[in-house]
């Protein structure tokens, strides 16, 4: 009785003093985004360290595709699937283009005592590959200066180590796919555990140049047929 | 006769009257031989609508494969169900005839003659008209085909056996349109044929019993958690969680064909359903199922309202510093949100609810409404990475603030839903 007293009380309370106004939002994308910034940091610039990735400045149509590949299953993530389950190809679109648009400065990375021997493996790995086994040089589709071609490969630079790795040995074991032909899987498949800790351990210790934008489109065929990647739709359509 | 040889008598002669008994049920289904009308680009857009009605796509589509040609698995708390390619390819519903269709939907039969297996809502889709039947199979005819051999089921022994399925259904399937109720409005019978048959609603908030069958949304209570997730379906009877009977028309409708309403927004499997199914069925299909739902008696938990456990001040103060960390900003000071944008969580009944998974899951997921032609570009909450001596503070203010008096949320609640 007392605790029926006591709520009616409050309600009546409640329902005398004038609604609070409703909070003012800004009409932008970056808020609309906020959702990203947990793990992907200010303004889309994770840290080199921990896991997860830097978006922000990546080529739109790689980011694009990577969230289409998250959303229809062909990446792992269960936080990115339930972030991004029910929405259209359009908006997909607008947030690609939000941080693609981003230039941001890269923090230098910092020094360590990484043997000169496997740094050396490494870089020969990046910029001449392998002939012999038949395994073109990184930087054959992610540009002379490693920060990426567009419309759709990404940079290499910048990123953290632990998820180079990841990502690499996600295409070793099909946990990380893009559009048949997966020309990066075929490449992935082709590293030993120990390519992929010198290739991983010289890229992080790399310094992103200024500016950091993708290279222009290759006039080249690249030296792997890579299956397509889907164009987002028109601006015009994305509103 | 000994005495035994008597009683032996008497078990056969049971078993054989129960296996009639299921026997005779299972004859039950009609052969529908009635011609179909011839198919027109109306009755293809008719179906295409109805599909969506359904939501078929969402269960007969894989994640990120071509629509309507299956292979997408379905955990159940019997084993794994493969949803069938439906597309008109030979692998799909390629030599399937209107009357073969009319048998699946409406009686859960295949091509073949074996029983489907009852996660495919037959019991619902029972009450589809003959004519919406056809003009699915006419829709379903139209699509393009896509070559996918149906999985087998991975279910485990005996719900495997036609056998089981047979004596499921004579169990819970009784075949047919339900009954007009005298007294009840045009708008009111539309909306309960919509509800309870294509868009199979009780399936996730009727409440499933042991051996899987949902009850009927105006038989009880209803609510569930969904099996082997840790969403819950709130009750449609109950007006402190999902029922509408109290809410205005108009929002009820925006809440269907928006995703979003002044009391709160659609999320987790409910956002799946308003972004494949109602956002598009027009508004007058739309306010027929909230007048039904809308109609359903009410019927609370029943609950008794002992004394709530102490709330301790300490949690009190850490869920209000918390409160004005993380949500403030966008939910306001006095949790009256921003219509539209971020919802209000004062008065807010996923906040208040009995059951806290789904304001667990909210906070600790986080997400986007749903994107619809009314909210094509939602803005979303961050996933809060809090522990759980945190979330239960902070969920245990939330849940006394403003005028709410709902029991607090326990750091052992708040640890099991991760």
């Amino acid at each position: 009785m007392a605790r029926t007293l006591l709520l009616s009380l409050s309600c009546g309370a409640a329902s005398a003093q004038p609604a609070p106004a409703p909070v003012q939002v800004p009409d932008t994308l970056a808020q609309r985004l906020q959702p990203c910034m947990t793990c992907h940091g200010r303004e889309g610039r994770a840290s080199r360290l921990g896991y997860l990735p830097r978006i922000a400045g990546k080529p739109a149509g790689y980011l694009y595709n990577q969230l289409l590949n998250f959303r229809d299953g062909r990446r792992a993530n269960a936080t990115m699937a339930d972030l991004l389950a029910h929405q259209t190809d359009a908006y997909l679109a607008e947030m690609a283009g939000h941080f693609a648009a981003l230039d941001l400065p890269y923090p230098p990375p910092t020094p360590d005592d990484t043997p000169a021997a496997l740094l050396a493996r490494g870089e020969a790995l990046v910029r001449r590959g392998d002939a012999s086994r038949r395994l073109p040089a990184c930087a054959a589709c992610h540009g002379e200066q490693l920060t990426g071609r567009q419309p759709a490969v990404p940079g290499l630079l910048g990123l953290p180590r632990d998820y180079l790795i990841g990502q690499l040995g996600a295409w070793q074991t099909n946990g990380r796919r893009a559009h048949a032909p997966d020309c990066m899987a075929q490449v992935a498949q082709q590293l030993t555990a120990a390519d992929v800790g010198a290739v991983t351990a010289w890229l992080v210790r790399q310094p992103v140049p200024v500016p950091a934008h993708a290279a222009a489109p290759s006039r080249e065929p690249l030296p792997l047929e890579c299956g397509r990647q889907v164009a987002p739709p028109e601006p015009a359509a994305a509103r | 006769m000994s005495r035994r040889q008597l009683a032996l008598a008497v078990l056969a002669a049971l078993a054989l009257l129960l296996a009639a008994v299921v026997a005779v049920l299972n004859l039950q289904d009609s052969t529908d031989t009635t011609p179909a009308a011839p198919v027109t680009a109306d009755s293809i857009a008719r179906g295409a609508y109805l599909a969506r009605a359904g939501n078929c796509a969402g269960c007969h589509s894989d994640r990120g494969g071509a629509a309507y040609a299956g292979g997408r698995g379905i955990a159940t708390p019997f084993g794994t169900v493969y949803a069938g390619n439906l597309t008109p390819d030979a692998s799909g519903l390629g030599a399937w005839t209107v009357v073969d269709f009319r048998r699946a939907l409406r009686h859960g039969r295949g091509r073949d003659g074996r029983l489907l297996v009852p996660a495919f809502p037959y019991t619902h889709f029972t009450q589809v008209s003959r004519d919406d039947a056809d003009a699915l199979f006419a829709y379903l005819r139209s699509v393009p085909p896509v070559p996918q051999t149906n999985r087998p089921h991975a279910l485990r022994f005996p719900y495997n056996t036609q056998a089981a399925l047979a004596v499921w259904r004579a169990l819970y399937f009784r075949p047919g349109a339900a009954p007009a109720q005298p007294g009840r409005s045009a708008e009111w019978h539309r909306g309960a044929y919509l509800v309870n048959g294509l868009g199979h609603c009780s399936a996730c908030h009727g409440g499933r019993n042991g051996l899987g069958a949902s009850a009927a949304l105006d038989a009880g209570r209803g609510g569930a958690p969904l099996p082997l997730q840790a969403w819950y379906a709130p009750s449609l009877a109950d007006p402190q969680e999902a029922g509408l009977q109290h809410w205005p028309m108009a929002d009820a409708v925006a809440l269907l064909k928006t995703g979003q309403a002044p009391q709160g927004i659609a999320q987790g499997p409910m956002a799946e359903v308003v972004a494949q199914s109602t956002q598009h069925l027009t508004e007058d299909d739309l306010r027929a199922m909230v007048s039904y739902l809308q109609a359903l008696p009410e019927r609370g938990d029943g609950a008794a309202h002992t004394p709530l456990p102490p709330r301790p001040a300490a949690t009190m103060a850490l869920g209000a510093a918390l409160y004005k960390q993380h949500c403030a900003d966008c939910h306001g000071a006095q949790g009256q949100g921003a219509p539209g944008i971020y919802p209000a969580l004062a008065g807010n009944r996923l906040v208040t609810m009995a059951r806290t998974s789904n304001l667990l899951l909210a906070v600790t997921r986080g997400g986007f409404a749903p994107g619809t032609a009314a909210h094509p570009r939602p803005y979303g909450m961050p996933p809060f990475d809090l522990g759980h001596d945190e979330l239960a503070a902070l969920l245990t203010w939330l849940r006394a603030s403003w005028g709410h008096d709902a029991p607090p949320v326990s750091e052992v609640d708040a640890l099991l839903a991760r």
